[in-house]
């Protein structure tokens, strides 16, 4: 393959040579052809100890390595892109591909459409992947409900997009790096965070890990990979590039996964972390949850061009669009990103289409700006959590039965957890002045002083009877 | 960002230098025909000379062996100590890898690979988005800006996510092993988007500390600290010194501690404050007013903007009874007036006079007018004057 302007020699994985945009494309580049799925990568010849990766010393004259110029080729000589001459004026239609088509392997029914794309999981497996998603479920009704009810301040669900949750997160290696944006809970419900945890973090009670700072549902967990959400959106993505590129130096195998919705995909973070992804090799996977509303916002009024998996090629980078409630698409989409990633050196775009059946958060009542007979649809008749209940029914691994006593479990173990988690002092008001910078500063020190003898003087006026001395 | 030329004429007084000069000089001047009523040097076309003179830090052994640096090999020479001591130590941003349009990376790429010193895409988000990260997972990473004009499409990245990474997660996560470094402030003719000193808005922002240096034996030792510092740092480097400043700069690591002012000379009447090249702007007019004036200036290099040593700066103030801040960005929530506010809270009692800032005017930064803009020695010269008559 020619090379023209890009450095062509191999690091120090053996990972197949990278074409320059534009020569030998496929007409269709966007797509995972099945023969790409089935071409082998070589297989990561890694070394397996601890220490960095140090790549060759490159002389200066293999780095701008490239053809030697000839004019009299008929060929275009520019660094910036190869191809071909063309002698007729012709605009490229947006959508000339007639937009990347879903891959799926179940129906809307939980039948498995082409036997060879089944996984094969066990039934130990599905039933867990059954289970998470339906006590995520059963976690969501109660915490919406406690806002509700004043007991927690705010709440997102995950309604309808258990499944893109799931489906990745088993897909994952537990020491893979996750970037979420926030909803994504079921990530970290699939890892074994504990509802205890995620209630201490709700209630910003004493045993959040976060030590109560921020709003519901920004979770985080050091032991899980699971890095602490932030409300900005988008600003994680080229984040999570900056971490893959460590850990590619690392050598230890490992790989990150970034998720965001299709709204936080229009951000201009979203922009330099796809195009600094492919520049610098990343190993990593971009998960979008295209839900088709941002807030209010529908698609149509966040892009006009074929979703976000249309943009990958554009970055260099290879995309695929996924059935988001077909928890095996997911499933089997993100196991060959991953293991393609980290073994080439190369970031991936999965675009999971899916539906947001909930309100934005319990600030938002989407009734204002969409039908309930859409909403009702999408619950109803493609869901990810019936559609994997059919195809267990369909092989006896579930019945009626345990359907109903796994229902009232789930129930049962959440509100323990909840009335637990109210119960329980928020935690020190120290918690407010520590952790700003690595050391505490005098002046902070001082302020912290301020603050403790003033609420000394006022304490009637302060609720100091909520949290721990 | 400006699409238009990055171009820099380097050095703030040196002499126009042509690229090529010889053979085409003379194919040059006949392109350059003056009529003869036009002399070839007009009074409009004069060069002003820098409005500073740099004071170089007397020599150390403290630190073991030196070697003649100026301002940017003495950074190159502190990124190489870190590359070569701390394996996952990268460096990264626009340029770099062919050695960075103020030499600063000269000869890294070549001596530790291209996997740890590289071109980013033209994307400032992307680039400290890209730190960041690279920071939370463990790794020293040292982002370059290629001005600090340019920083801003970073604003949100660095004071809604790196400051707040540690304190946000409970200290589950943090960026401590992320450091920005950025050339700062005014170079004879850089005009709005080439010299602008932007500590002021990052001041206000907890979480993340800000250091300028004054020099080159300065600048390696802070450049030190920030980048074995815990928390994320922004380096601003003063650009008008990368050539202009000269030391003798040790060649071994040594580390200058953060946070931690330094009185350079001490004096009884007023005292002065300031950080990078305004220090020798101030040295200067410590000398015009001791021997204009016999008044006897104490001169603090402030360092640390964030977090910023109150205590140095008061104990000075309580002692003289004077206070003048200066500083090139523009007065109006510079950070002079933070350093007011805070002294005139602490040493109320023992002010002689109103504490004067002799700072930038609120104008966005101008070309042409740069020698009326920028607060020079004599405009500092006259504050201090009229300190002492109040």
């Amino acid at each position: 393959m020619k090379m023209v302007g890009s450095e062509a020699e191999s690091t120090g994985s053996a990972r197949p040579a990278r074409c320059a945009p534009g020569a030998e494309d496929t007409i269709s580049p966007g797509l995972i052809t099945s023969s790409d799925r089935k071409k082998k990568s070589t297989a990561s010849q890694l070394p397996q100890r601890r220490q960095l990766q140090h790549w060759h010393h490159v002389s200066s004259q293999a780095a701008h390595q490239q053809q030697p110029f000839d004019s009299s080729l008929e060929k275009p000589q520019f660094p910036g892109a190869s191809a071909e001459f063309v002698d007729h004026l012709e605009f490229i239609q947006p959508n000339v591909i007639s937009g990347i088509p879903v891959y799926r392997v179940m129906d809307r029914q939980g039948n498995i459409i082409n036997a060879s794309e089944d996984p094969q999981l066990s039934k130990e497996t599905v039933l867990n992947f059954y289970q998470k998603m339906t006590l995520l479920n059963t976690m969501d009704r109660i915490l919406y409900e406690s806002q509700r009810q004043g007991r927690i301040s705010f709440y997102m669900t995950n309604y309808g997009e258990e499944g893109t949750h799931i489906g990745s997160a088993a897909a994952l290696e537990s020491n893979d790096l996750v970037f979420g944006q926030y909803r994504e809970a079921g990530v970290l419900m699939y890892r074994g965070f504990p509802l205890d945890l995620f209630m201490a973090q709700c209630y910003a009670n004493a045993d959040d890990l976060g030590k109560g700072r921020q709003m519901p549902v920004h979770y985080g967990s050091k032991d899980l990979n699971f890095v602490t959400i932030s409300s900005p959106l988008a600003t994680q993505i080229p984040q999570a590039v900056g971490a893959a590129y460590a850990l590619k130096r690392e050598n230890m195998n490992r790989a990150v996964i970034c998720y965001f919705g299709e709204g936080a995909a229009s951000e201009g973070d979203a922009h330099a972390g796809f195009n600094f992804s492919a520049t610098l090799e990343c190993p990593l996977i971009f998960f979008c949850r295209n839900n088709g509303y941002a807030i209010s916002t529908p698609t149509n009024e966040q892009y006009r061009g074929d979703g976000i998996a249309a943009r990958g090629p554009g970055y260099g980078m290879l995309s695929i669009r996924v059935d988001g409630n077909d928890v095996f698409a997911v499933y089997n989409a993100t196991k060959e990103a991953r293991r393609r990633a980290v073994a080439e050196n190369q970031p991936f775009l999965i675009e999971a289409m899916t539906y947001r059946i909930g309100h934005h958060s319990t600030s938002d009542d989407s009734s204002a700006y969409r039908s309930v007979d859409e909403v009702n649809y999408w619950d109803k008749q493609d869901h990810p959590i019936s559609r994997l209940r059919h195809y267990m029914t369909a092989r006896d691994w579930w019945s009626e039965d345990d359907e109903r006593s796994w229902r009232k479990q789930s129930r049962k173990t959440v509100m323990e957890a909840f009335e637990r988690a109210e119960r329980r002092l928020k935690p020190n008001p120290e918690l407010l002045f520590t952790d700003v910078y690595e050391e505490m500063t005098p002046s902070l020190d001082k302020q912290r002083e301020s603050m403790f003898r003033h609420i000394q003087q006022y304490k009637e006026h302060y609720p100091v009877d909520l949290y721990e001395k | 960002m400006a699409a238009a030329a990055r171009v820099f004429i380097r050095g703030a007084h040196a002499t126009l230098s042509v690229p090529g000069a010889g053979k085409q000089s003379s194919a040059r001047s006949a392109l350059l025909k003056l009529s003869p009523g036009c002399s070839s040097r007009l009074k409009t076309q004069q060069r002003h000379a820098a409005h500073f003179t740099f004071q170089p830090e007397p020599v150390t052994t403290q630190y073991g062996p030196t070697q003649k640096m100026n301002l940017f090999q003495s950074i190159t020479s502190a990124l190489d100590n870190t590359l070569a001591s701390d394996p996952t130590a990268v460096i990264f941003g626009e340029d770099v890898a062919f050695g960075g349009v103020f030499r600063c990376t000269v000869g890294l790429r070549d001596k530790y690979g291209k996997d740890r010193v590289f071109n980013t895409p033209l994307c400032e988000q992307g680039i400290v988005g890209f730190g960041i990260g690279a920071a939370v997972a463990g790794a020293t990473a040292i982002a370059e800006i290629q001005f600090a004009d340019y920083i801003f499409p970073a604003f949100d990245q660095i004071v809604n996510e790196a400051a707040k990474y540690r304190y946000r997660s409970g200290n589950l996560f943090d960026c401590g092993n992320l450091t920005i470094r950025a050339p700062w402030g005014c170079v004879g003719h850089g005009s709005l988007y080439h010299s602008q000193s932007p500590e002021a808005f990052f001041a206000h922002c907890p979480g993340i500390k800000i250091v300028i240096p004054r020099g080159p034996l300065e600048a390696k030792g802070l450049l030190l600290s920030c980048i074995a510092d815990n928390n994320p740092c922004l380096f601003f480097e003063p650009k008008i010194l990368y050539r202009a400043a000269v030391e003798q700069v040790p060649v071994d690591s040594y580390t200058i501690p953060l946070s931690q002012a330094e009185v350079l000379q001490e004096g009884s009447d007023v005292t002065l404050v300031a950080w990078g090249t305004q220090i020798h702007v101030l040295k200067e007019v410590a000398n015009m007013a001791q021997e204009k004036l016999g008044v006897s200036c104490e001169v603090i290099d402030l360092r640390t903007i964030l977090p910023w040593d109150t205590e140095t700066i008061c104990k000075s103030v309580v002692k003289t009874g004077r206070l003048l801040i200066s500083h090139e960005a523009p007065v109006t929530g510079g950070f002079a007036a933070e350093i007011s506010s805070t002294v005139q809270e602490e040493c109320f009692l023992n002010l002689e006079a109103p504490i004067a800032r002799v700072c930038g005017y609120d104008t966005p930064f101008p070309h042409i007018f740069e020698p009326f803009y920028i607060p020079d020695k004599w405009k500092c010269f006259e504050a201090i004057k009229r300190m002492i008559n109040y």
